[in-house]
């Protein structure tokens, strides 16, 4: 099985725009969708939801208010300030541990399931899709994760595939790293800025530190060639593969306005070549 | 006043408009809670003086005490302990530090102790203080460090919160407390949709909040048809301008060198204060 994480750091340097291009591009690819807090991927895809599921990722205490004595113990013990004065549940801030449910004398407090979000199985018109959505402010985003990425992984082996390309999540915690552990490579998209570069690094350091072979990708190139002659070194110095770089364009948002990836906007455009072209080096780098 | 900067998606230009706002208004402290990707004080560029680890409390097990029992396995709800038949192991990253299987260990077998995930740090510029927590890498937990961060709010001066893209805990541990919330978003169907996620999620906070588009000028109409449809204020525009992306990539607040922008700011911050008096 090959496996491509698509991640960054730094959000907005053009991840789900890289992945819906190579969907596009590979042949019999299963796309997974992995920032299940802010999920664009289906924007430019369009996927046809065969299957939906509920996803219970984290518990909830829930206060038996016939029960309750109120004695105040579990606001006491609570670590996360999630009972309120009122001895009610903040839902918010309830991360539902279950240490109430032990310290209250009366039994009035249980852990309940919470719904945190969905999952979808999709069809596109370049290969299945696995992807979710979390509720907004709901916890457990890596645990998701890794359910987007069972998914992918069963469709990889109903369809006969040959790739599952999977669009990471901003930043280094946990739902990247359960975007990234056991797959086989990890391509950092990066822009040449330097919040880009300071973020690129960390990421680096983050696949290096899980077994994930690295790559890079510098996006919108021509915004700042000093930076961009930065990143060249930095990862010329430490053995790291440049997949190609692309341009910057306004084509991009375009696309994107119009729902659809560069590719099928403007085909012919500089930017469409610049991925082509990157696509390429990165089926190379995959040995596909 | 303490006011926050959030987006839903990433990329949208959060740290700018915290660092921008942050060099135009005065007696400020800027707090920087994407612990994951901290980046305020790239821009920023302060002296730091005081940095200290940030550590959480996870368990450890007195093998000599412990029979077993498996106790603390079954009531952990983050699969931060395996009970095997010789030892007991602890994944220190899954824990949330609940402190619940101390109080159910029956043997007393279980206390706790310090566990390094982070690193705090404390700065100034001549106008303005900045605190930041950077989460090592491979840590998976951002939630303390940001925990952290707060605790060092001064409420003597106007707080900015800077924080990370995405709307799940890492999101509402930053919002959670702030008067005021600014949503930076772009006139592009990724930023209308993740726009709409962080909205959603004020809504059930019942905070006030208001939009800067960033970027104007680029993609379609939506985000505005979206505001005025929901009544949210936009607050400011700024438009898509190469001058300005080019600063942003060297590293330099773009205020700082078109000082018209300045004013703006100021502006911005005098409206939200107008706006969290109502």
């Amino acid at each position: 099985m090959t496996q491509l994480t698509i991640l960054s750091g730094k959000g907005g340097t053009g991840k789900t725009t890289l992945t819906a291009s190579f969907a596009a591009l590979a042949k019999n690819p299963v796309i997974a969708d992995c920032d299940v807090d802010a999920p664009d991927l289906h924007m430019l895809l369009h996927p046809q939801v065969i299957k939906q599921l509920k996803f219970a990722g984290s518990k909830i205490a829930f206060i038996d208010k016939t029960k309750c004595l109120d004695w105040g113990l579990c606001r006491e013990k609570c670590r996360f300030g999630a009972i309120t004065a009122g001895l009610e549940v903040d839902s918010i801030a309830c991360e539902g541990c279950g240490v109430c449910t032990i310290i209250c004398p009366a039994n009035a407090i249980t852990l309940t399931k919470r719904n945190s979000g969905y999952v979808y199985v999709s069809k596109t018109k370049y290969g299945f899709m696995s992807h979710a959505l979390l509720n907004p402010s709901e916890g457990n985003s890596g645990k998701l994760v890794t359910l987007v990425r069972q998914n992918a992984k069963i469709l990889y082996e109903q369809e006969n595939s040959d790739l599952i390309i999977i669009d990471g999540p901003p930043g280094i915690g946990c739902p990247v790293i359960a975007s990234v552990t056991g797959v086989d490579a990890g391509l950092v998209v990066t822009e040449p800025t330097i919040s880009g570069i300071h973020d690129l690094k960390r990421a680096l350091r983050l696949l290096k530190h899980f077994n994930v072979e690295p790559f890079v990708c510098i996006n919108m190139y021509d915004i700042n060639l000093d930076n961009t002659e930065k990143i060249n070194c930095f990862c010329k110095e430490n053995s790291i593969e440049i997949a190609g770089r692309v341009g910057f364009s306004r084509k991009v948002t375009d696309a994107m306005v119009n729902g659809k990836t560069v590719l099928e906007y403007a085909p012919e455009s500089d930017v469409a070549r610049d991925i082509k072209s990157l696509w390429q080096e990165v089926r190379s780098f995959l040995n596909l | 006043m303490i006011l926050s900067v959030a987006s839903g998606k990433g990329g949208t230009g959060k740290t700018s408009v915290a660092v921008n706002m942050a060099l135009s208004i005065g007696n400020v402290q800027l707090i920087d809670c994407d612990a994951e990707e901290p980046n305020v004080y790239l821009f920023l560029k302060p002296k730091i003086s005081k940095t200290k680890a940030i550590e959480v409390s996870v368990p450890i097990v007195n093998e000599k005490l412990c029979n077993r029992c498996g106790k603390c396995a079954d009531f952990c709800q983050y699969n931060a302990l395996f009970v095997g038949s010789n030892e007991v192991l602890v994944f220190a990253d899954l824990c949330h530090s609940c402190g619940g299987c101390a109080l159910v260990c029956p043997a007393g077998a279980i206390s706790e102790v310090k566990y390094r995930i982070g690193t705090l740090k404390q700065g100034a510029t001549e106008t303005a203080n900045l605190v930041y927590g950077e989460l090592e890498v491979q840590k998976p937990m951002a939630v303390p460090i940001i925990r952290e961060v707060k605790r060092h709010i001064r409420k003597d001066k106007n707080v900015i919160l800077d924080s990370p893209p995405g709307t799940s805990c890492p999101v509402i541990q930053t919002l959670k407390g702030s008067d005021f919330c600014i949503l930076v978003t772009e006139p592009t169907p990724f930023g209308l949709h993740d726009l709409k996620i962080i909205v959603q999620v004020l809504e059930t906070m019942e905070m006030p909040f208001g939009v800067v588009v960033n970027r104007a000028g680029v993609g379609d109409k939506k985000v505005y048809e979206f505001c005025e449809e929901k009544t949210i204020p936009v607050l400011l525009e700024i438009p898509y301008d190469r001058r300005i992306a080019e600063l942003y990539s060297q590293g330099i607040p773009f205020s700082e060198e078109m000082p018209e922008w300045k004013n703006k700011f100021r502006t911005l911050f005098e409206n939200v204060k107008e706006l969290v008096k109502k």
